[in-house]
């Protein structure tokens, strides 16, 4: 299910806890898989669960509870556009109206070719740079319909 | 002691308690639903607020630790509006259908709505709707309703051992559900419709069928285990609705296995037997009981006085009542034939005459909790007795070392420090090598007969499980117990595992018990054994035992309560005896299953019969009929006495079952497994030749005529299907591991039966449950062919 790379990162987490406290490694473990598979699948967390010998409605709890966790297919681009108090009143409301013209989906939704999911989120700490947004592991502040356009433009 | 105050009265509570504790131990009320004595602490729902003099704002009582000098108001006006306003927020998602719900009527939401709820919502705004999912047969959902205490989820993870039940998502659009709606599959699971304080988790066999406040309560206990499980059984027009627990510390707590709790849907089954049936020219006629009575006195004392009294029978269910046992083994005996048992499903009676007085724990269940170390011989506690695996899983969640020589790697909810997972002929030699390395460690001699089987070099025993198991029993002592299980007390060398256990028990200072079937204390008092009279009393002449009345056929046979084929250890044996019989009286709740017999008469269910059950700790517990059993069905103890006085014997004349049990001295009953001389048997179950061995062990929905027919059970994932349980390796050397089903032979018969790939399972071994139908034929072969089909 997993790589060799992906198990030993995770046996890496394990062993940072105290014997019989695999379980605290979930989230962590929950990330490499995700790294790996993109999204989290029943599959996969099922599949967690037996790693951490945990039962799988325990690991389903952590994987639903929080939204960095996906448990549906995403793009190969995640774009997440903050849409809390500061990005909001710098208008974040017109960023994500742009990006769903200009990608032709809704918040949530990816796009037919596969190449983007678009997501609002809550604050990602860069208030100084509002309105902003995420793409993969990257920040992008002080957003205009130019530079998202350029931005987008610039990926694959 | 920290001294506080709770609305003006002065109390010293232990330090750490809660103050929800400290005020329900006053009997003063503060409302709550996510708290639960019996489950861990989460303060999630809020509705425990209470006011606390110099404590900024309301504090929850269930997570607020007593301090001294603490002055706490329960309905001071901040504590009720603190109260009110969760109140609020919990009713703003809650739906108002409490007409068309279950729970209405006994809903803790609702009462407590009454009491801090407002007339009229001011939430405006759409409730949010919960998607439900099929859990399973025992449980409706109506997820719509639920408010997210967690108790449920707590049970599983705390108290079941399974978790199976979750929390997902957050906020608003938390749900408690199962993973991808898996069914919930515990043998436990009904515990939560209890638990549940509002409609979401109902019981399904129950549903829609009364309302809480219509229905009659009777006090009942459960026949089907060891336990002696307390039950408040409610029926609406003399029928049995459902089962609740009733709260008692020393038995079964508040909880109730599922086997205890929906076994009364078969007494409503269809299959219910009403009028008494004689059987003519093969057909069955349905008589009056005079007409039935004379049949059968006719048919018996035929059979006594053309071929003898040592020609009739007795077998009887281990589920029977102490005054039903004590009658049919007076009326045996009072004919002149000691053939009377109701251990139908042991192998092994060679240390008979040396038993205990009552088979049992030889300790309060309550102490099981509280052991170091426990030893499991042959023993799948927790779906054969599965209150009491609560108890072993608490010792384990204390830090108890629990241990294991079993043939099969069963799912504990525990787990096992050391393990012995053996075929069964093995497993006295599993056990003796655990003495064996106790002996060495200890420094003592082993008894002569057990040093002799040591030495012989059949039994290995510098593994590490052995010296681990030798270890922690030597280390442990009086705080250790060894409990012998089903499949010990069902094993082909029961002795020898008695013995070498007893002796591991008594140079450890161990407790011995035996975990026996259902009733079965209250058969050994009441006489219901051929070697001993009631009151533990050895008879003159030992009569034959379960296993000798079938292998050599009698000329009569009494059956009490049982299905013969299935409640007997060789069915097939059992089948061909009583068909050879000249005479078979059945005294049956149920139709079906009676097809040897000549005359049925119809019994009352454990719901329908006043009777006394004894339980494995000695407990005597007595319980009233509930409701009266269906048409021209009778008690069985009222049977009996009309018969005894039709068959003439003396002193048959009670006019109560308190008369009956008078006559057993409740009061000597003292359980335990000891032998009082000991002694090794030579072990005679011996590696299969050829084939498999054959392991067998009845589950837990199959045990009784009753739980058998108890619908709702039989369609639980428990309910295992009757197959040929092999590990992976084990398929594939016999060449069977892709096929759908195998024939599986012994000698006389063939049966065909599905392969189903257990790990569990050792090698050289496969399992075969028994206590169906499609097993009989196998009888109780110890050794099986397996030829793919």
């Amino acid at each position: 299910m997993l790589s060799t790379h992906a198990h030993a990162e995770i046996d890496r987490e394990v062993s940072k806890y105290p014997d019989g406290r695999q379980q605290a490694a979930v989230m962590a473990a929950l990330r490499i898989a995700q790294q790996e598979k993109g999204w989290l699948s029943e599959e996969v967390i099922e599949y967690v669960a037996g790693l951490l010998g945990l039962e799988p409605i325990q690991v389903a709890e952590v994987a639903t509870f929080y939204s960095m966790y996906d448990l549906e297919p995403v793009g190969r681009h995640k774009i997440c556009v903050c849409t809390n108090i500061s990005c909001m009143l710098r208008g974040s409301d017109d960023v994500v109206a742009h990006l769903q013209r200009r990608l032709g989906i809704k918040v949530g939704q990816t796009s037919a070719d596969g190449r983007f999911s678009l997501r609002s989120v809550e604050c990602l700490a860069a208030c100084g740079g509002a309105p902003m947004m995420q793409i993969g592991k990257r920040y992008y502040e002080n957003l205009t319909p130019a530079s998202i356009d350029e931005i987008l433009d610039g990926l694959e | 002691m920290p001294t506080i105050e709770i609305d003006g009265r002065t109390l010293d509570v232990a330090a750490g308690t809660m103050i929800i504790k400290a005020a329900d131990d006053a009997g003063i009320y503060i409302p709550r639903f996510c708290y639960h004595e019996k489950l861990s602490i989460a303060a999630n729902c809020r509705m425990c607020l209470v006011e606390v003099e110099k404590a900024p704002k309301p504090l929850p009582a269930c997570a607020t630790p007593v301090a001294d000098g603490m002055k706490i108001s329960t309905a001071s006006a901040a504590a009720v509006e603190a109260q009110k306003g969760t109140m609020e927020f919990l009713l703003i998602n809650h739906p108002l259908d409490c007409p068309i719900c279950d729970q209405g009527g006994e809903c803790p939401l609702q009462d407590q709505a009454m009491g801090y709820g407002k007339d009229v919502s001011r939430f405006a705004e759409n409730k949010r709707v919960v998607d439900d999912y099929d859990i399973g047969p025992l449980i409706s959902t109506e997820m719509t309703r639920c408010i997210h205490c967690t108790r449920c989820v707590r049970f599983g993870q705390e108290v079941a051992g399974i978790m199976e039940l979750g929390a997902s998502g957050r906020g608003e659009h938390m749900h408690i559900g199962t993973f991808v709606g898996r069914s919930v599959d515990s043998e436990l699971s009904g515990n939560v419709i209890d638990l549940c304080p509002v409609g979401a988790l109902t019981s399904k066999p129950y549903r829609f069928s009364a309302r809480a406040w219509e229905l009659a309560n009777a006090d009942a206990i459960s026949p089907h285990d060891c336990v002696g499980a307390n039950l408040n059984v409610q029926s609406l027009r003399n029928e049995v609705r459902r089962v609740l627990p009733r709260d008692n510390r020393q038995v079964n707590d508040c909880w109730l296995a599922d086997r205890d709790r929906y076994s009364y849907t078969a007494v409503n089954d269809s299959d219910r037997l009403t009028t008494p049936v004689v059987r003519r020219d093969d057909n069955w006629h349905e008589v009056d009981w005079q007409t039935a009575l004379d049949a059968a006195v006719q048919g018996l004392t035929t059979v006594l006085t053309e071929r003898g009294p040592a020609q009739l029978g007795a077998l009887v269910s281990p589920t029977a009542t102490l005054e039903e046992f004590y009658l049919l083994q007076k009326l045996v005996r009072g004919l002149g034939s000691d053939n009377i048992d109701h251990r139908l499903r042991q192998r092994d009676f060679r240390d008979d005459a040396a038993a205990p007085l009552c088979p049992g724990l030889g300790q309060p269940m309550s102490t099981l909790d509280d052991q170091a170390a426990l030893l499991l011989v042959g023993s799948n506690i927790r779906k054969d007795q599965p209150l009491l695996g609560l108890r072993i899983r608490n010792a384990f969640r204390a830090g108890a070392t629990v241990m294991a020589v079993n043939c099969q790697d069963y799912d504990f909810h525990f787990d096992l420090a050391f393990r012995h997972i053996v075929a069964p002929d093995a497993m006295p030699r599993a056990l003796a090598a655990v003495a064996a390395a106790f002996a060495v460690q200890q420094g003592i001699e082993l008894p002569r007969e057990l040093a002799a089987w040591v030495s012989s070099g059949e039994i290995e025993f510098s593994d590490s499980d052995s010296a681990g198991i030798a270890g922690q029993l030597a280390e442990h002592g009086a705080e250790a117990s060894i409990l012998l299980g089903s499949t010990a007390l069902q094993h082909a060398d029961f002795s020898a595992l008695r013995a070498i256990a007893q002796w591991l028990a008594t140079e450890s200072g161990a407790t011995l018990g035996v975990l026996p079937d259902a009733n079965s204390a209250a058969g050994w008092i009441a006489g219901a054994v051929p070697q001993r009279l009631a009151n533990g009393v050895a008879a003159s002449v030992s009569g034959r035992h379960a296993a000798a009345m079938l292998e050599q056929p009698l000329g009569a046979y009494i059956t009490f309560g049982i299905d013969p084929e299935l409640d007997c250890l060789d069915g097939r044996g059992a089948r061909a005896a009583l068909q050879s019989a000249d005479f078979v009286v059945s005294f049956s709740a149920f139709r079906s299953g009676q097809e040897a017999a000549n005359v049925v008469l119809p019994i009352a269910t454990f719901v329908e019969t006043a009777g006394t059950y004894v339980n494995c700790t000695g407990q005597v517990q007595t319980a009233a009929a509930a409701v009266a059993a269906p048409g021209e069905g009778r008690p069985g103890w009222k049977i009996l006495r009309v018969l005894g006085n039709l068959l003439g014997v003396d002193d048959f004349d009670y006019v109560t079952a308190a008369d009956v049990s008078a006559e057993v001295d409740v009061a000597r009953i003292k359980t335990g497994a000891e032998v009082s001389q000991w002694q090794l048997y030579a072990p005679n179950g011996s590696r299969p030749v050829e084939g498999l061995a054959r392991i067998s062990d009845v589950p837990l929905y199959a045990v009784d005529a009753i739980v058998r027919r108890a619908e709702a059970l039989q369609a639980t994932v428990d309910n295992r299907t009757a197959a040929a349980y092999l590990n992976a390796a084990q398929a594939e050397r016999l060449v069977v591991d892709g096929c759908n089903s195998v024939e599986v032979q012994t000698d006389g018969a063939s049966v065909r039966l599905p392969v189903v790939i257990d790990p569990r399972v050792p090698d050289g071994c496969v399992y075969i449950p028994a206590g169906y139908a499609e097993t009989v034929d196998i009888g109780d072969a110890m050794s099986v062919r397996l030829v793919a089909a």
